[in-house]
């Protein structure tokens, strides 16, 4: 019991941190050209979606 | 061309680019600041398609004198450019982009940016798929047998973690049932909300009374499943949309207005008014109705009456907005300010027309008013059934969240989105964009299609007829003297002598061109060749005794005949084909033109068409397809210009090439891409199939519901085995839907498409029949 105290809440975070990335990245414009991120992964140039 | 992939983008948008790019006024207008000095304009790139696109461009533009930064966007083939305001070379940009192969556009003003209701759709997803995956871990233990302490205690974690997600997720369809509810209409999220917070309130209950089952999962899990068909469907639409959008935009944003000292100024639309001078080049578009003051020219008014044919134009005639100037340059007066041109007329005319589609309910809405009652009543006997049995509250109440969270819509909420998804997934491959998922349902029910001629039917630029007839020296000189001229018969010429074989060389040739007139230009021994009208072209006596018809063109050598080119609107590639597939799916086949009788009567018989109208203006048409409504049949509409606009609205379902007019592809429900007219029975097809298979989810949803509310109403539904029946009749229902994608049920444009040539035999004739 004592250790689903600690466990949980790190659950919790984990899963947070996940969503919070998502929703960073989606918000930093990283899903708004897909087809272009493939191509520019191949490019040694900047990769920063602006 | 660019650098890979070509055939990828289509014929008629490439025709469409071939016009010059945007001036430099019309990029800074467009432009948005970005403070210090800089601006940015988003331009439009059809000929984009791999990295080595974007690394050219990126690479090649910034070296254009003012220009900072240039971004590409694959996804949306859209380029943007970040320029100083004041010292920046827009026009030598453009030019370098059409040196590089890739002429661009700029985009409509009235978008900007992405889709807010797409976003706001992923980051619920986002919130609720969370939500879910937590619950379903802590469910997971419970139901594994966790002792009752630990129960409540993960009971209370699940509550905590669901409150927040039911809130922020659930939203959308709390906001779109609240909508419906007030309105005295139900819709599937009617059923949806209530089972969700329902079960929700039971099962915070039943944790804090120390109960063994709560439901907690299952709502969390439903919203996610159901967000994920919303955020599907709306994916879809804002591909297609973006595509159309993508399309050139054929009304101009401003105009060069000429002061009464001589000066210029390019000005926005909104800011010309009646009595103003415009100076109109070769190749730019009329912005507003306006009178020739000076100049004579050829005038495309394609977009304005659907005909092909140029007009002449000189002092003293009207010019509506729209039309494109092809030969000389021309100064007008503004009649009319831009809000009140012919093209607004027609945006009045296609509101009023609007009226044919708010009429039609969505299958799935029509599925919830009947699902909606039943549901809701199922759940009230099971509680009242409960409720005199066992006398216990809480026990009957129990058992009716159950009902509801058991016949909760999840696979009817995904039945008809992903089939949808998948069916314009398949559309889009072919180059058929489709609005939204209800245009797929009206046309699956089509009985009746109505097609204009010019622009739909054919092509609606001519084309060569004779040039087997034609020396080949003769035809390679004249397409040489067309590749400097607008006039689409120059265009045809210079079209047609692509890939003639001769035995020299010719060197490029200075050529003059009168408007209205023909072509003149001046051979390396100093003789004289002209291209054009015959009383142009030829001198002396031999000039009257041709008849001079309008799609007829002669080229002669200091005024002697060398050849004659005739032209005529060809069909669009698979008409023929495509008019028998349409028979073949059982649709009566009807044609409604603007143009004259005799014509329209010769492709009617050649196509084998034997119902059509002509002559007929923009609101007979609309009177039409308003009979045919009252007749009973729902129609489907394929046009192009202008005027056909408001009968794109009236119709039931309707379509249209890429090349149509602005207004007539936002009125559209189906855009299409490729110049092939089977596009119209293969969308049919994909629709009806579409049909079929939401048909079969629908059923399977309810052979679902039949084995799996009984239980629920005997009290056999623990939130283990609502979850798992849940899951698993969203699984077959997904899986069904795919099936679509197979290879073998929808016949494809692509092999049509891969072989070059211009007359395609008739080789898609499978397409027509549905399984």
């Amino acid at each position: 019991m004592s250790n689903l105290v600690v466990l949980i809440p790190i659950a919790l975070f984990l899963g947070g941190l996940g969503l919070g990335a998502f929703l960073w990245s989606m918000k930093d414009g990283q899903y708004d050209d897909l087809e272009g991120a493939s191509w520019r992964i191949l490019d040694e140039r900047d990769d920063r979606p602006d | 061309m660019s650098c890979c992939a070509a055939g990828t983008e289509s014929a008629t948008e490439l025709e469409a680019l071939k016009t010059a790019g945007p001036s430099a006024e019309e990029i800074r207008l467009s432009g948005r600041s970005l403070g210090n000095g800089l601006s940015q304009c988003d331009f439009i790139v059809p000929g984009v398609h791999c990295g080595a696109c974007i690394a050219l461009l990126e690479k090649e533009l910034p070296k254009v004198p003012g220009v900072v930064r240039a971004r590409v966007n694959l996804s949306s083939r859209r380029l943007a450019i970040v320029y100083h305001d004041a010292h920046a070379d827009l026009d030598g940009l453009v030019k370098r982009l059409l040196a590089l192969g890739y002429p661009a556009h700029l985009p409509g003003i009235e978008e900007e940016g992405g889709d807010p209701v797409l976003r706001e759709l992923v980051k619920a997803v986002a919130v609720a798929g969370f939500a879910s995956m937590n619950v379903m871990l802590l469910s997971v233990s419970v139901w594994s047998g966790a002792e009752a302490a630990t129960r409540d205690l993960f009971h209370l974690v699940s509550a905590l973690i669901a409150a927040p997600a039911l809130v922020y997720s659930g939203r959308i369809f709390f906001r779109s049932a609240w909508r419906a509810l007030r309105h005295g209409r139900t819709n599937m999220d009617v059923p949806i909300s209530i089972g969700v917070i329902l079960a929700y309130g039971m099962s915070l209950y039943e944790t804090l009374t120390h109960g063994a089952h709560a439901y907690f999962d299952a709502s969390v899990t439903l919203l996610f499943f159901l967000l994920v068909g919303r955020a599907l469907d709306q994916m879809m639409r804002e591909k297609a949309r973006s595509a159309v959008r993508n399309l050139l935009r054929l009304a101009p944003r401003g105009a060069m207005v000429v002061a009464d000292d001589g000066s210029r100024e390019f000005r926005a639309l909104d800011d010309i008014t009646p009595g103003m001078r415009i100076a109109l080049a070769a190749g730019d578009r009329m912005p507003v109705d306006s009178r020739v003051l000076s100049g004579r020219s050829d005038m495309d008014f394609a977009i304005v009456n659907g005909e092909s044919a140029a007009v002449a134009v000189g002092p003293g005639v009207a010019v509506p907005a729209g039309t494109l100037n092809l030969t000389g340059s021309l100064m007008v007066e503004v009649v009319r300010p831009a809000r009140d041109s012919f093209l607004a007329e027609m945006v009045t005319m296609m509101e009023a027309a609007e009226s044919g589609r708010t009429g039609y309910r969505r299958i799935a809405d029509r599925a919830s008013a009947i699902y909606a009652p039943v549901v809701h009543l199922l759940a009230l006997f099971t509680f009242i059934g409960w409720l005199a049995v066992t006398a216990d509250v809480r026990l009957s109440l129990l058992a009716a969240v159950a009902v509801l969270i058991i016949t909760c819509p999840c696979a009817l909420g995904l039945a008809v989105p992903v089939v949808q998804v998948v069916a314009a997934g398949r559309l889009f491959e072919n180059g058929i964009m489709v609005k939204d998922g209800s245009a797929m349902e009206r046309l699956a029910e089509a009985d009746h299609a109505v097609f204009d001629k010019t622009g739909t039917l054919t092509r609606g630029v001519p084309q060569l007829v004779n040039a087997a007839a034609v020396d080949a020296d003769h035809l390679a000189l004249a397409g040489q003297m067309g590749l400097s001229s607008l006039h689409p018969l120059s265009r045809a010429l210079a079209e047609a002598s692509v890939g003639v074989r001769t035995g020299r060389d010719l060197p490029p040739l200075p050529v003059r061109e009168s408007a209205g007139e023909g072509l003149e230009s001046f051979g390396p021994g100093g003789e004289v060749y002209r291209l054009g009208r015959t009383d142009f072209a030829l001198s002396g006596p031999r000039a009257d005794t041709m008849p001079s018809a309008g799609s007829e063109v002669v080229l002669s050598r200091d005024g002697a005949l060398l050849a004659t080119f005739e032209f005529a609107d060809e069909p669009r590639r698979d008409a023929g084909a495509a008019v028998v597939s349409l028979s073949a799916l059982g649709l009566g086949v009807e044609i409604l033109s603007g143009d004259k009788q005799g014509p329209v009567a010769a492709l009617a018989r050649k196509l084998g068409i034997p119902d059509f109208r002509a002559a007929i203006r923009p609101a007979g048409k609309v009177q039409r397809l308003t009979d045919l409504r009252t007749e009973g049949k729902r129609t489907l509409m394929v046009g192009d210009g202008l005027n056909d606009a408001p009968a794109l609205a009236a119709a039931h379902v309707s379509m249209a090439p890429a090349s149509a007019a602005d207004a007539g592809r936002q009125a559209a429900d189906f855009v299409f891409l490729h110049d092939s007219l089977q596009a119209v029975p293969l969308a049919i097809s994909v629709s009806r199939k579409a049909g079929v298979l939401i048909r079969q989810n629908f059923a399977l949803a309810i052979v679902y519901n039949i084995i799996a509310v009984p239980a629920a109403m005997l009290g056999h539904a623990t939130p283990l085995i609502a979850a798992a029946a849940m899951s698993t009749s969203s699984i077959i229902v997904i899986a069904n839907s795919l099936r679509l994608r197979r290879a073998s049920a929808v016949l494809s444009l692509a092999e049509a498409r891969g072989r070059p040539g211009r007359d395609q035999p008739a080789g898609l004739s499978g397409i027509g029949v549905p399984a």
